[in-house]
């Protein structure tokens, strides 16, 4: 086991979180990946709503969603759940 | 034996002892399902709270796994948690009390030891709690009702306990306890409040970084008990079993300083020794039976025999060293089980107990004898027989059958043990 993981003295006890679950990146769990056609997407934020992980963010600035692959794990509800179908999953 | 402080004595079957411990010990949440031979505590402490006599939150659930999910949940706010179960109850909350002692909620359980169907049987026997050994709960198991709730008290004390954090399960022999009307000498209610005093918690080191009591508070939230990969997984395991050997420590401290207390002493917490010391054979066994098997060591002294009792008071965690020390010298020992370990090398309590002497250069003979399943009763007449067989273990130095039975019928005409 890596020397960089904590010990059983060093630990807080129960397993109670003692890290953010943003330092624990779950992107390389999936298989498949969202990719949007961007002439069908209407921006409704429905995708980002219903992604259990969080990681479709929308961005003020750019005025348009981003698919955060890091912790993405391909689950495809975003695809189903788009009224206009404009994502689908790829591998 | 003395006392400092006043007591009173009360009539109080084992049950009725636990729920008015409970009373005093001003626990904050009891969240149970009755059933036979604990159904006295459940009744009598809804009672408590229908008069008004506590300032308890009682939760009815629909089963014992709830029950236990809502003491769990109770514990993790901070509660003082108390509940009470048997046989096929303890056995519905299984899986609760991984989950329990995995989440160091140090909540406590009065265990109305009865055996496990099928066939359905409601009386007493270890099945349930044995079956439950490796849970990473704390067994105590009492001898009679003056001890069950002494031993409530000192529970309280034992797993919210900063070194330990474990929960608790208090074993009184069903209706041989449970339901057997004794003189029980009581603590005054203030006298109890000062000796369990108000829950402590840890602290713990939670994501944003901060260091807070352990407890679900929406000032500072954290996530108890969630996944643990492989690489995290075993580490929370071994904290756990580090707390199980901190408790070997605390349980003779607290019973200590409670014996100090109420004048009442069980051995040192972990174990009972009844003229062990200079015994040559001796009786092993846990529960309301050594009461018997005292009676017939002090027959048998009387008549120059050289017996002796130990019994195990505390079972998890399992006294090795104790138990190795207090059985040094003596020549043949008998361990007696009140359940079954199916297919195993004899019961629970014997394998742990041999397993400890195996470093002895001596080398007692050590035999298993399984007893008083179901309810069966074990007569005094039983145990001299017992003795009599470790005599002669002693005399011809040759053990013929490992494990033994007491009082079972053979039938088509073999002989009755």
């Amino acid at each position: 086991m890596s020397s960089k993981e904590k010990g059983w003295k060093e630990i807080s006890p129960a397993g109670v979180c003692w890290k953010s679950s943003m330092t624990y990146l779950t992107g390389d769990w999936k298989t498949y990946h969202p990719e949007r056609d961007l002439q069908k997407c209407t921006k409704c934020l429905l995708c980002t709503i219903f992604c259990p992980d969080g990681a479709i963010h929308w961005k003020p600035e750019k005025g348009d969603i981003e698919f955060d692959l890091s912790f993405c794990k391909g689950c495809g509800i975003c695809a189903n759940e788009c009224p206009t179908k404009a994502i689908v999953m790829r591998i | 034996m003395k006392s400092v402080v006043k007591q009173e004595i009360m009539g109080l079957n084992g049950d009725e002892a636990v729920a008015f411990a409970a009373k005093q010990a001003d626990v904050d949440v009891v969240a149970a399902y009755p059933i036979t031979p604990q159904t006295i505590i459940v009744e009598k402490f809804s009672e408590y709270v229908a008069n008004g006599e506590v300032n308890t939150e009682f939760v009815c659930t629909e089963s014992e796994h709830s029950a236990m999910a809502a003491c769990l949940a109770a514990a993790a706010v901070g509660a003082r948690t108390f509940t009470a179960s048997a046989s096929a109850g303890l056995a519905l909350m299984h899986e609760m009390l991984f989950v329990t002692s995995g989440c160091r909620a140090p909540v406590i359980m009065a265990i109305a030891n009865r055996a496990l169907s099928a066939p359905l049987n409601i009386h007493g026997d270890h099945s349930d709690a044995m079956a439950q050994r490796d849970s990473g709960w704390i067994q105590i198991y009492a001898e009679n009702a003056q001890e069950v709730y002494d031993s409530m008290f000192q529970a309280f004390r034992i797993g919210e306990h900063l070194d330990v954090q474990l929960p608790v399960m208090v074993g009184l022999d069903g209706f041989t306890l449970s339901h057997t009307l004794e003189n029980v000498q009581v603590l005054g209610d203030n006298v109890v409040k000062r000796f369990v005093g108000t829950r402590q918690l840890p602290t713990v080191l939670t994501h944003d970084g901060r260091t807070v009591p352990y407890k679900l508070d929406p000032a500072n939230p954290m996530t108890m008990g969630p996944v643990a990969m492989p690489n995290y997984y075993f580490e929370f395991k071994r904290q756990q079993e580090e707390a199980m050997r901190n408790a070997l420590r605390i349980i003779t401290q607290v019973h200590e300083e409670y014996g100090k207390l109420s004048g009442r002493y069980y051995g040192n917490g972990l174990i009972e020794e009844y003229q062990i010391d200079d015994a040559e054979i001796a009786i092993v066994c846990i529960g309301s039976t050594a009461g018997t098997v005292k009676t017939v060591v002090d027959e048998l002294r009387l008549n120059g025999v050289k017996a002796g009792l130990l019994r195990i008071r505390t079972f998890r965690p399992f006294p090795a060293e104790d138990i190795a020390k207090a059985l040094a010298k003596v020549k043949a020992i008998a361990v007696m089980d009140r359940s079954m370990s199916f297919g195993g090398n004899g019961g629970a309590v014997y394998q742990e107990t041999r397993h400890a002497l195996y470093d002895f250069s001596t080398h007692p003979s050590i035999v298993n004898y399984i007893y008083g399943l179901g309810g069966r009763d074990t007569s005094p007449r039983q145990i001299r027989k017992v003795f009599e067989d470790l005599q002669k273990i002693v005399q011809t130095k040759r053990v013929e059958e490992k494990i033994r039975y007491i009082g079972i019928r053979e039938g088509q005409g073999g002989k009755d043990e």
